[in-house]
């Protein structure tokens, strides 16, 4: 040790070690789960608060950063590790793959196994835990595994391709998550439980049984009582049968692989090797403030065993060790940590579980109310005190409620209905849904990052929060496991923030509610409209290209004017509608022809090139793969449009809020790797959907294998091919917002995904708000992306039919809006720069030279204070401009 | 085209009234100067400059027209600023206007002055 106390670091400290002042408090976390990477995080933040210089190191074990553990099911579900990562918080120092080794509290260091040696100040232990495999024979044979860690799911993943049987040893909610996993790969699923019920922590005998049916209906069996004795293994090694043992009976089960779920213990090792008192059942002892006997050291989460003897193993309550910790190390205040609320409400295999507060009813005097369905695998239960106040529940099948019911549960608000309301499903009678007002100021709505009604109500009243997306950045509710985000929509409801859902000032209905009245009463124009349902005045730049754009989606159904500029519909267009074109800075417009899956003939791409060169056009390849021509002036358009149209192009429809492209990879024709005609499939879905109106545009893309090279999951609809067919992928974006697109819906044929894509475009077309994208639609969705998998796959809304035959009538009657503009005298009399002056073009449209092309002349461009120009095929569109004064 | 009525008051016909599209603009050239002439959606005849004070580019007549709160107003296509068409003034930037002109029908023409 040198005379600062710092000993030499190796190289698993990182350069930056350095440059850092040697006087800089150290902190050190051993592990980089998901409470270590929250730990760090909130240090991180105090620290950059803080005068005094800290560093802060993780040392972790596995290879790859810190992920959501809980959400690992969804590996099988399209998801890849990358969206499961978390970033890295800034500031700190991270080093993966080399894990704490040992403790030397004399010197105040740590070794890793690498042999690294980190001196610290203050050292938080967050190694989490490990899966428990019962010491039998044969566990740790080929083909057996535990479900804890990416490389867990990876290796599954890998070993059960081709595979027919698997087997999860543990009923609990990690094993039925990797029940969950086998099946999704296609396996004969088992689980073996030793208990008489599934999932006995959280659900009681009559719960268990609801779950049991469920799961049993799924396909999944279950053995519960039944003890695994051991596992046989073949000549070659691998996993060959499972030895159970019910009673005295004794049977095999072959099975190709099994994974242990059978429980997780404390990893505290460290802590013992270290000389830290221990707890009977594992978990190193810690103080309220997270203190291990050593006061330099702290240790959260499922690691440490807290002073209520207790040693958690859910993410909640190791976020509130980790917020303990983080202020009483860097902050004020640190609010001691003595229980956690291990209220869950999980899916597993799609069956929703939730158990909150007092679930078993432990409290003397507690009496319990049920309701019970065997057929419908339904089960509730509500416990109640005997002031008649909640203590807690269980609910399977339909955990609903459960948003309304936990924050009250432990509190002194009286049930806001009679029990029997709150149980009876809403078809029985029961009462409508609670209302937030429900609930005490004191209730926890975000059990993740135990944040109170008190909260999120100041936040709204007193910080201005007037949606769910500022009461998420102000509060930090509703950014973990997300369910109570419907609570908080409530809350604003009920605090009276109105978020106006009225159109604009000429109609107080949504656009949704537009739609429906324009397809129901069959309404053909925007004056009719509005003189019957409209609240008078002339409309706006709002309403009418909103109307414009419902009536278009509609044409083929009403029968109104074919051609977005016939009649009154021209007067309600945008101007890129209005001229079929995309506006331009300078105020001229770029033109698109439509290329259907980016395939395009030599000869038709010369003429492309011909029109360019003759107009003296701009010319770009777009991301969308077809080539846009800019610096038309609006009399120029027809022309060019001639020569297209001449030449077998149709409008690319670049300028509508409507279906724009479907990009493809080249797909199983040329490419070594494809596995189904991808080219081809873009070029159907392109065709088949051209021309659609929508709220806004629509993106798609397909990709012929895996390997996604037209990327179709940033698309508002991506299709996948797969060995068995086409996967749907729908509601990603580009742009602003970034947002990976949701597996909707596995191995269709070819039939089965057009009809699906049919029935999510239209029920789009038919739900979303004026300029909301896909994303941002389902993301608003009540029920997500669950309901909507419901609607268009299982017919819940009963719509089915409907939106089938607007699709049939939408593509029966498509036309090209280009040839039919320049087969009419009267649209093409508005292609003129000057009505006194058609001959003369804008001379106030000027370029200059610029690599060989022109480019706008711009001393008519915004002043730089004018805020930016705005790309129409950009995706940004509705971010507000700004405009300087 | 063009029709000069009246040296004195310089009125320009532009165009017949017939041929306004209801709800929509036009630009004329009016000795060398763009002007925007638009004609709502109950008749009323209006008349603007062309320019877009915000972007500069000459696209005023090609936005959306409707009304707010019982005033005539035109949506710039290029950032959708709104403009009482009235007076020019900007709806939401009262500093910023755009120059306004007489206009009128008369024979069925519609004509503009300077």
């Amino acid at each position: 040790m040198d005379a600062n106390g710092v000993r030499p670091q190796h190289g698993a400290s990182g350069p930056g070690g350095s440059s850092r002042p040697d006087s800089a408090r150290r902190i050190v976390v051993a592990g980089y789960g998901m409470v270590g990477h929250r730990c760090a995080e909130l240090l991180a933040e105090r620290a950059a608060r803080s005068t005094a210089p800290v560093r802060i190191t993780v040392l972790g074990e596995e290879p790859r950063a810190a992920y959501d553990r809980v959400h690992l099911s969804s590996l099988f579900d399209g998801k890849s590790p990358q969206d499961l990562t978390y970033p890295t918080p800034p500031g700190v120092e991270v080093s993966l793959g080399d894990p704490v080794a040992a403790i030397d509290r004399q010197d105040r260091t740590v070794t890793t196994a690498s042999g690294a040696e980190y001196a610290y100040d203050e050292l938080v232990l967050a190694t989490g835990s490990y899966p428990f495999v019962p010491p039998m024979p044969g566990h740790d044979a080929t083909g057996a595994f535990v479900y804890r860690t990416i490389e867990d799911v990876e290796a599954i993943k890998r070993f059960a391709a081709g595979r027919k049987i698997g087997a999860v040893v543990g009923g609990g909610l990690l094993g039925l998550e990797a029940a969950g996993a086998l099946q999704a790969m296609g396996l004969e699923t088992h689980v073996v439980e030793f208990a008489p019920r599934l999932m006995g922590v959280q659900v009681d005998e009559g719960g268990g049984q609801a779950l049991l049916s469920r799961i049993a209906a799924l396909g999944v069996t279950v053995h519960t009582s039944t003890r695994t004795e051991a596992v046989e293994t073949g000549e070659d090694g691998s996993v060959y049968a499972l030895v159970l043992a019910k009673g005295d009976d004794l049977s095999a089960l072959p099975v190709d692989m099994v994974v242990f779920a059978a429980g997780v213990r404390a990893r505290d090792q460290l802590g013992r090797d270290a000389g830290l008192a221990v707890g009977e059942r594992g978990g190193i002892r810690v103080d309220e403030f997270c203190r291990t006997e050593d006061p330099a050291i702290y240790a959260i989460g499922e690691c440490a065993q807290a002073v209520d003897g207790r040693v958690y193993g859910l993410v909640a309550p190791g976020y509130a060790m980790a917020e303990t910790v983080a202020d009483h190390l860097l902050g004020a205040d640190p609010k001691p940590f003595r229980s956690a609320d291990v209220s869950t409400k999980l899916k597993l295999l799609g069956v929703e579980v939730a158990s909150f507060g007092d679930a078993f009813g432990a409290t003397p005097g507690a009496l319990s109310a049920l309701y019970s369905d065997s057929t419908a695998g339904l089960y509730k239960k509500l416990v109640i005190g005997e002031d008649g106040r909640l203590l807690g529940g269980i609910l399977v099948g339909d955990a609903s409620a459960y948003a309304t019911l936990r924050p009250l549960a432990g509190t002194d608000s009286p049930l806001p209905a009679t029990p029997e309301q709150l149980l009876l499903p809403a078809s029985l009678g029961a009462a409508p849904a609670l209302g937030p007002d429900a609930l005490p100021d004191s209730a926890t709505v975000c059990s993740c990052h135990n944040v109170t009604k008190g909260t999120i109500t100041s936040a709204i009243h007193e910080q201005g929060c007037a949606d769910v997306g500022a009461i998420k950045a102000c509060t930090k509710a509703g950014t973990g496991c997300g369910s109570c985000v419907p609570l908080l929509g409530r809350l604003l409801t009920s605090a009276g923030v109105q978020t106006s859902k009225a159109l604009c000032a000429h109609f107080e209905q949504t656009r949704a509610e537009l739609y429906e009245i324009v397809l129901v009463r069959g309404i053909t124009t925007f004056a009719q409209l509005l003189t019957e349902h409209g609240r008078g005045g002339d409309g706006c730049e709002v309403c009418k290209p909103a109307v414009a754009s419902i009536l278009a989606s509609l044409g083929g159904t009403l029968g109104a004017g074919q051609h977005i500029l016939d009649g009154e519909q021209a007067a309600l267009q945008d101007t890129n509608d209005h001229f079929l074109a995309n506006l331009q800075r300078n105020g001229s417009y770029s033109v698109v022809p439509r290329i259907p899956g980016g395939e395009i003939t030599p000869q038709k791409l010369i003429a492309i090139g011909e029109v360019a060169r003759d107009f003296g056009l701009y010319t770009k390849i777009t991301g969308g793969q077809r080539i846009d021509l800019f610096g038309a002036r609006v009399e120029q358009l027809p022309q060019i449009w001639r020569r297209l149209v001449d030449a077998g192009f149709e409008s690319g429809h670049a300028y509508g809020k409507a279906l724009r492209t479907v990009k493809s990879c080249v797909g199983s024709e040329w490419c070594r790797y494809g596995v189904q005609e991808s080219v081809k499939m873009a070029i159907e879905l392109e065709l088949r959907y051209r021309g659609l109106r929508a709220p806004h545009k629509v993106k798609a893309a397909v990709s012929g294998c895996a390997r996604e090279c037209a990327e179709a999951q940033s698309k508002d609809f991506g299709v996948i091919a797969t060995e068995r067919g086409w996967n749907l992928y729908v509601g990603g974006n580009g742009g602003f917002r970034p947002r990976h697109a949701d597996l909707l819906a596995t191995d269709l044929s070819e039939r089965e995904l057009l009809r699906t894509i049919d029935r999510f475009l239209m029920f789009y077309i038919r739900t979303a708000d004026r300029l909301e994208r896909t994303a941002t639609w389902i993301e608003r969705m009540e029920g997500g992306l669950d309901h909507l998998r419901a609607v268009v796959m299982e017919d819940s809304l009963g719509l089915c039919e409907e939106l089938d035959r607007l699709m049939g009538q939408h593509v029966a009657g498509y036309t090209d809006e280009w040839r039919a503009a320049i087969e009419d005298p009267e649209t093409l009399r508005r292609f003129v720069s000057f009505v006194n002056a058609p001959g003369v073009p804008d001379p106030e449209i000027k370029f200059e030279y610029e690599r060989g092309q022109i480019k706008p002349l711009l001393e008519i461009g915004p002043r730089p204070d004018e805020g930016p120009a705005r790309d129409d095929d950009s995706d940004n569109e509705r971010v507000p401009v700004e405009v300087g004064a | 085209m063009t029709m000069t009525a009246n040296k004195q008051h310089a009125w320009t016909a532009v165009c017949r009234y017939a041929d306004l599209t209801p709800g929509r603009g036009v630009a004329a050239l009016v000795d060398g100067v763009q002007i925007a002439v638009f004609r709502t959606t109950p008749g009323e005849l209006y008349a603007t400059g062309n320019r877009d004070p915000y972007s500069g580019a000459y696209v005023i007549s090609r936005g959306v027209t409707g009304s707010r709160d019982g005033v005539p107003t035109v949506a710039s296509p290029m950032y959708k600023h709104v403009f009482d068409l009235r007076s020019g003034t900007c709806l939401d930037d009262p500093t910023i206007a755009l120059p306004t002109y007489p206009v009128r029908r008369y024979r069925g023409l519609v004509w503009v002055r300077r």
